[in-house]
């Protein structure tokens, strides 16, 4: 019964929350989007927690992206050991790396003054829910070995029951309880999403890449046409 | 030709007498909340001196403006796929410690100490974090040339000095310095909106002013570096960047920003430039020595038949043509050519022209006494007090003879001034001078009229906006009777 909840309903109640969420905040409060940096506060531990935690989290997110995108071609890969050990390899080593600079983070928080000044409830929630994250992730890399390729037949499935309205709760009933709590996690990370500096991530700025440097507007026009 | 025009200012820096009445004037209306405490838009440094925030004019340390690489022109901070591989660490980015971190005191300890032998104190705490701070350093530490070793000594504008020239200009009977106020230039081609991610900032093809948009903006801090005179800021509090908006909700009801406004020293003037957008960046890829020179060919004549008819052609109303006719800004800038830009080797082109200090430069000491009686009118420009070349590295990206040529004939006109009305100079002295300046009797009397006597009107030629039109057309009257002001309206308050 409870699995059912956790793993049939849960995930549709927190992406409903997430989607009608981002769409309130962004119609009510756009000032709020910002990535509320405080690199302007302190810098030198910033360093070393920012970068490592945001180019592992995108890389692995990445990893996790193109493994439940693309199954098949993930099986492919592993079909030969040496590929499969290099692919579970350097995905533990990124995690590592970003729990790394997750825990910086973290200490950073509580050991600048000024950085403390400026953290608020959901900043703290959030952290320790992404630790969890890591956590359960990096454990489940390690004893429960080869994920990439055990979820073919087991997560992913799950996840594509998600998309297609039929949920197959007994994919997942089957797993580890660390894995599982990663799942149930993961579902509690998009329903925070709105309601936290998560919404950062929607406002990366790819069309810098080709907009032309100097922006000029004119009011008048604008409003003629 | 694409004529745009742009709301430009001067800055007659012989007149600032460095008391800050502008910058507390803005502080009073737009910086005095949480996170923004630390912001001056508008600003006042002793020069030399390390300005605010410390070193800013430094760009290997900031990496703000343009540089020119080859025949293209980027952000020196680095192309845009390099800019957004720092988006979660910026190298470059100015931190608390180049500003100052804000404090108070704690007033109430005063009233609310227990009874003791000693005199209750008010310690310094922090804005920030509210505890116990040991204050080093503030904005304007260095006013007046205060602890000079440290910061008047390390201006990067001496670096081409030798050393003997830097021992006399610290000297202690010698010593010398001036002011300059610095706002946000409002540049043609600013290094702000050029490395800003989001698209946030924005110029107004109307009138010029750069504007941050605060519901856009995501906090990415670009700006901050990219800006090479420092004047964007990041918001701590709401995690946005916040710039000099030259009140522009007070020129476009017809009152002069705040900072003009309230100028003590009425150096400030305001007035309309018609500019052609076309040649911008033509114009920002010129070699340094040329630069000042080729930002005034960018300024339009508002007299000339073409130039009307094309500024016509673009929206620009009669009346803002009429405005651009009266401005004073065009009489320092182009029509005189004595105002000149700061540190345009930066390739924004800003929009803001100071017109360099006389004073200070020209006075002599002899047997320990302060002698400007000996006329150094005739003496050589080039032993001056403050050494041309550091007078050039502020205000014509290092070509000496602009300032030379700027320096005679300011030094003509109050030579001729002189001559009229004391009678220290004679009249045939006077018009040698202003003949080598290149400068007619009008002009001179035009130029002394408006720096010495001129009245409010005259400083400030503000164009008629047509605000109730501009609200009519962005959103419907009725609608607008529901709301209150104009736009989006909302505390400024951090997102969760
Ligand atoms: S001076 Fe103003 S317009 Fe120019 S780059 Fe800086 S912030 Fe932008
Ligand atoms: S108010 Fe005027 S005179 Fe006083 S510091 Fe500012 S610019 Fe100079």
């Amino acid at each position: 019964m409870l699995e059912t909840f956790l793993f049939g309903v849960f995930p549709y109640v927190a992406f409903a929350i997430m989607i009608v969420g981002l769409i309130w905040r962004y119609r009510t409060n756009q000032f709020s989007y910002s990535s509320v940096s405080s690199q302007f506060l302190e810098k030198r531990q910033l360093f070393w927690g920012s970068v490592p935690w945001h180019y592992g989290i995108i890389l692995v997110l990445l990893g996790h992206l193109v493994g439940v995108l693309f199954p098949e071609g993930v099986k492919a890969i592993n079909g030969v050991p040496v590929r499969l050990y290099i692919l579970e390899g350097t995905g533990l080593a990124l995690s590592l790396s970003l729990l790394v600079g997750l825990v910086i983070l973290m200490l950073r928080r509580g050991i600048s003054a000024n950085v403390r000044a400026t953290t608020s409830f959901m900043d703290v929630v959030l952290l320790i829910v992404l630790l969890a994250q890591v956590v359960t992730g990096i454990i489940t890399a390690i004893f429960y070995r080869w994920g990439s390729a055990w979820s073919v037949q087991t997560t992913i499935p799950y996840f594509w029951s998600l998309f297609t309205l039929s949920p197959k709760v007994a994919y997942m009933v089957a797993l580890p309880l660390l894995t599982k709590l990663h799942a149930i996690n993961f579902f509690l990370l998009l329903g925070l999403f709105p309601f936290s500096r998560l919404v950062h991530m929607l406002s990366v700025p790819l069309a810098y890449l080709w907009r032309p440097y100097q922006i000029v507007m004119w009011h008048r026009r604008q409003t003629q046409q | 030709m694409d004529v745009r025009a742009q709301l430009s200012m001067v800055f007659h820096l012989d007149k600032c007498i460095g008391c800050h009445t502008c910058t507390l004037a803005c502080n009073n209306i737009w910086t005095s909340r949480e996170g923004t405490e630390y912001m001056w838009w508008n600003n006042v440094e002793t020069k030399p001196g390390t300005g605010y925030p410390t070193l800013w004019e430094d760009q290997t340390k900031y990496r703000g403006g343009w540089e020119l690489k080859g025949k293209a022109l980027r952000p020196r901070l680095g192309q845009r796929l390099g800019l957004m591989a720092n988006l979660f660490f910026n190298p470059f980015l100015p931190s608390l410690d180049d500003y100052y971190e804000p404090w108070t005191y704690q007033y109430g300890q005063l009233f609310s100490a227990p009874q003791a032998d000693d005199q209750p104190t008010a310690r310094a705490v922090s804005k920030i974090s509210g505890e116990f701070l040991n204050v080093e350093a503030g904005p304007n530490w260095d006013d007046d040339m205060g602890g000079s070793s440290v910061y008047a000594r390390n201006d990067i504008n001496l670096a081409e000095l030798t050393d003997a020239e830097r021992e006399a200009l610290f000297r202690i009977e010698q010593m010398v310095f001036f002011y300059i106020p610095r706002i946000c230039n409002h540049c043609l081609n600013p290094g702000c909106i050029g490395v800003c991610p989001s698209g946030a900032i924005y110029k107004r093809a109307e009138d010029g002013i750069v504007l941050v948009s605060q519901e856009k903006c995501r906090g990415w801090r670009f700006c901050v570096s990219g800006c090479p005179y420092k004047k964007t800021y990041y918001n701590w509090k709401t995690g946005k960047s916040e710039k000099c908006i030259l009140c522009y909700p007070r020129v476009e009801t017809g009152q002069a920003p705040a900072c003009f406004h309230s100028c003590v020293g009425r150096i400030r003037y305001m007035g309309v430039l018609l500019y052609d957008a076309e040649r911008i960046e033509e114009v920002a890829k010129t070699p340094d020595a040329g630069l000042v020179e080729a930002q005034r060919s960018l300024i339009l004549d508002p007299n000339d038949a073409a130039v009307i008819a094309a500024a016509k052609k673009n929206g620009i109303g009669d009346d803002w043509i009429a405005s651009a006719q009266k401005s004073p800004v065009y009489k320092f800038v182009k029509q005189w050519g004595i105002a000149l830009p700061l540190h345009i080797e930066f390739r924004t082109l800003p929009m803001l022209f100071y017109i360099p200090p006389l004073l200070p430069v020209l006075a002599s000491t002899g047997n320990g006494k302060y002698d400007l009686s000996k006329t150094d009118f005739f003496g050589s420009m080039e032993s001056l007090r403050v050494p041309m070349k550091y007078m050039a590295r502020l205000f014509s990206a290092g070509n000496e003879e602009i300032i030379k040529k700027t320096l005679k004939k300011l030094k003509a006109v109050r030579a001729y001034q002189q001559a009229q009305s004391v009678g220290i100079v004679t009249t045939s002295q006077a018009s040698a001078l202003l003949t080598e300046a290149g400068c007619t009797a009008d002009e001179a009397e035009a130029i002394f009229r408006l720096t010495s006597l001129p009245r409010f009107e005259d400083r400030f030629v503000l164009p008629p906006y047509h605000r109730e039109e501009v609200i009519g057309l962005t959103i419907e009257p009725i609608k607008q009777k529901e709301r209150v002001g104009f736009g989006f309206n909302q505390l400024p308050r951090r997102g969760p």
